[in-house]
């Protein structure tokens, strides 16, 4: 086996032997995911079944409530008492009571008394159904037609469309938050990979094992073994990863998300009959629609993503970013003999780290600015603001330039790290400063 | 024949200067040791003979042939310097080592089994390095800086750290690798050592060499023409016949012999300052005072720098 073949299979076998890694490596999914599924589960509707037993003093208000998948009225002729009493005994959810003096002033009440706590939504379901009903009530009373102002009642919706000098091109309006997301996530990957080589330098370093090897290997094919080594592993823990999340994704969309694509088919049909009746549709009577119409038309959006380019591109990025950032790393784990005095050689390679993690909020809100599209060419941040502005529309030479450009001057940093790198793992016992890292460029 | 050769090798860094025109050979199948106080240029240039550097000018010749990349996998290096992976196990350390030498795997195995068991250190290998102490960690590096079998063998004052009874097993295995036809370079400040091990040295003193030569041939080179006299008889008889020939250094008497430390001027020879004192005492012993190197050591190095002698050097280790 080749020198450099031997350092890779140590560096992957270290870590991967290190239980830290390993923890990591299964429970960040697992957090991930789970966090995930809580909000997806939070944002959807509250699926409890509930059987209301109605006291209607006002003797006609329940006739008007309107059940439906997993809400059902039961009216009765029962006094309150009786009914909490029905309620303990028989399988009824809840007991409501409508006051007979509810309509009245501005404001009213009703009461719900209950077993198990009443989700968020069936509690809004109901008190948007009484307010509707005592509203027409109010409204006939005064003979006014509640169907003229339901008429009058106009929904707006923006419809984005991009349009250039060869016609109309995929929507990508809103999809800023996703590719903040995905600027984000390249951040951290090169951030922590970044500090996994520069610790792995340094460990070397102050145990002394270093002479050892460069006698027996050529720095630079140890450093080079070394940010492999730790590339692939970085590839290994994101298969890991992605194999973990995509596995505990399924399981939770089976067992929690089942209705997901019901719901989605739903949504899409009355999204047709709303384009169809246009304003005469009553909203109501449409399931919740306002509330989903945030979630789903980014779930639409999403499925126009060219998933496939964010893919290529995600992993391209990840290592010429990842090469460009830890050679730098390299050589700063080389010259430093502990951890307290890298802080000083760190920050300087962090700031423009962490300016494209900046850029890329900024380009969240406009992804077209000068300064995120200029960002995205730099290549101290090109691959965190590219991956963050990328979308189907991104020209194709703007990505071959941005790429050119990370790849050349990932081959100039790691000439210049190795210079770095050879002198300084032989360096002990000497506070190094910029000045002399920058002699060390010029040894033979 | 020389195995090394060193011809006028110099290497800077930056303003200063760690090798000034060095020129060594060095024997095959000797034990060859290179001296010369902190700071001198001996790691330096040991780093270049381990292509971990290069020289800035000047060139070394492995067996004839220019110092390359295929030679690493002829020298063996211990470097003064020397760690492990603390939390790799021993052996798989072992093993990456020996590798990296270019020893195939099954090769490594069996060579290390032999070395560990041969050093009664088979229960180590898996135990991780932070559990061993530091003298074991001596061991299992200096195992590792042998095992591929190389023909030079370069020992970076490989005493440090070691207890007497280590220090003399390794002692052995220098004798033992020479007989087998290794080469052995090493650095040290244990002149006592480089008396009992050495064939040759060099010292090195503020970058430039400044003494080589077979041990014998330097003490030799050095003598001050200074005997120990043991006699019987007259005290006064023999200062006076000595008087012109030369000085008593130091004077013991003990049990009626006097023991004598005299230095004897270079105009005469000892068969002449014999011939004049006998007369006058009876002679019990007679013997010539050769330096020793940790002497030499002392007085070449603080001839040359007279001033930092004591402050940054350290001879008697």
């Amino acid at each position: 086996m080749s020198k450099i073949g031997l350092i890779i299979k140590r560096e992957i076998k270290s870590k991967l032997t290190n239980k830290t890694f390993l923890i990591m490596t299964f429970l960040a999914p697992l957090l991930i995911t789970g966090f995930l599924g809580f909000i997806i589960k939070m944002s959807m509707d509250d699926k409890t079944q509930q059987k209301v037993l109605v006291v209607d003093d006002t003797k006609h208000t329940t006739q008007l409530l309107q059940g439906n998948d997993y809400i059902t009225f039961y009216n009765t002729d029962l006094k309150l008492d009786d009914a909490i009493d029905k309620l303990i005994k028989e399988d009824y959810t809840c007991v409501l009571n409508i006051f007979e003096n509810t309509v009245g002033g501005g404001a009213g009440a009703v009461k719900l008394f209950y077993k198990k706590s009443p989700g968020l939504f069936f509690q809004e379901n109901i008190k948007n159904q009484l307010e509707k009903i005592f509203q027409e009530e109010k409204l006939k009373a005064n003979n006014i037609d509640p169907n003229v102002i339901n008429s009058s009642k106009e929904k707006i919706k923006l419809i984005t469309q991009k349009v250039d000098e060869n016609g109309f091109k995929k929507d990508d309006s809103n999809l800023g938050f996703l590719g903040f997301l995905v600027g984000a996530l390249m951040f951290i990957f090169i951030m922590m990979y970044g500090m996994m080589v520069f610790r792995s330098v340094m460990e070397e370093k102050t145990n002394r094992i270093i002479e050892v090897i460069v006698s027996s290997v050529k720095p630079f094919e140890l450093m080079i073994g070394k940010i492999i080594g730790v590339a692939l592993l970085g590839i290994i823990q994101f298969l890991i990863m992605g194999v973990i999340s995509l596995i505990l994704t399924t399981l939770l969309s089976t067992i929690f998300l089942k209705d997901i694509n019901k719901e989605f088919a739903k949504f899409n049909s009355q999204q047709e009959l709303v384009k169809k009746m246009g304003t005469n549709v009553d909203f109501t009577k449409l399931d919740n629609y306002q509330d989903k119409i945030e979630v789903f038309d980014l779930l639409k959006k999403m499925d126009a993503l060219p998933v496939q380019l964010i893919v290529i591109c995600f992993i391209l990025y990840f290592i010429g970013g990842y090469l460009f950032y830890s050679s730098l790393m390299a050589a700063i784990g080389s010259a430093v003999d502990s951890e307290a005095d890298s802080q000083q050689f760190l920050t300087p390679v962090m700031i423009p780290l962490m300016a494209g993690y900046f850029i890329a909020i900024k380009s969240m809100t406009n992804p077209d600015s000068s300064v995120a599209y200029w960002a995205s060419f730099v290549p101290f941040t090109s691959p965190i603001v590219m991956m963050s502005r990328l979308n189907a529309n991104t020209p194709i030479w703007e990505l071959l330039l941005s790429l050119g450009l990370l790849y050349a001057s990932f081959i100039l940093t790691t000439y210049l790290a190795a210079k770095i790198y050879r002198t300084g793992i032989l360096m002990y016992g000497k506070k190094v400063s910029w000045k002399e890292i920058g002699k060390w460029l010029f040894y033979k | 024949m020389s195995i090394l050769e060193i011809k006028n090798v110099s290497k800077k860094y930056g303003n200063h200067v760690a090798l000034n025109n060095v020129s060594i050979n060095i024997a095959e199948k000797s034990v060859f040791g290179l001296l010369g106080p902190n700071g001198a240029g001996k790691t330096s240039l040991i780093r270049i003979i381990n292509q971990i550097t290069g020289p800035d000018s000047g060139e070394v010749l492995f067996r004839g042939e220019k110092l390359q990349y295929k030679h690493i996998s002829k020298i063996g290096y211990l470097p003064e310097e020397r760690g492990l992976y603390k939390k790799m196990p021993v052996g798989e350390q072992a093993m990456y080592l020996a590798q990296l030498k270019g020893l195939s795997k099954a090769e490594a195995k069996k060579r290390l089994n032999f070395w560990f068991e041969k050093f009664d250190m088979q229960s180590w290998w898996k135990k991780k390095v932070d559990e061993l102490s530091k003298g074991m960690q001596q061991k299992v590096q200096f195992i590792v800086t042998i095992l591929h079998e190389p023909e030079l063998i370069i020992l970076d004052e490989p005493f440090s750290g070691f207890d007497p009874v280590n220090a003399q097993l390794i002692k052995n295995e220098i004798l033992e690798l020479r007989k087998n036809g290794a080469t052995i370079v090493f650095s040290t400040h244990n002149m006592g050592s480089v008396e009992e091990l050495c064939d040759s040295i060099a010292l090195i003193n503020k970058s430039e060499k400044i003494l080589d030569g077979t041990v014998k041939e330097i003490r030799k080179l050095h003598r001050t023409n200074t005997y120990k006299v043991a006699f019987k008889g007259n005290v006064m008889g023999f200062t006076n016949a000595l008087w012109t020939g030369g000085e008593v250094l130091e004077k013991i008497t003990e049990d009626d012999i006097n023991y004598f430390t005299i230095k004897i001027n270079k105009a005469i020879n000892s068969s002449q300052m014999l011939q004049a004192v006998l007369p006058h005492c009876e002679l019990v012993s007679f013997q010539e005072v050769v330096p020793s190197m940790n002497d030499i050591f002392i007085m070449k190095v603080s001839n040359n720098n007279p001033q930092e002698l004591g402050t940054k050097s350290n001879f008697t280790e």
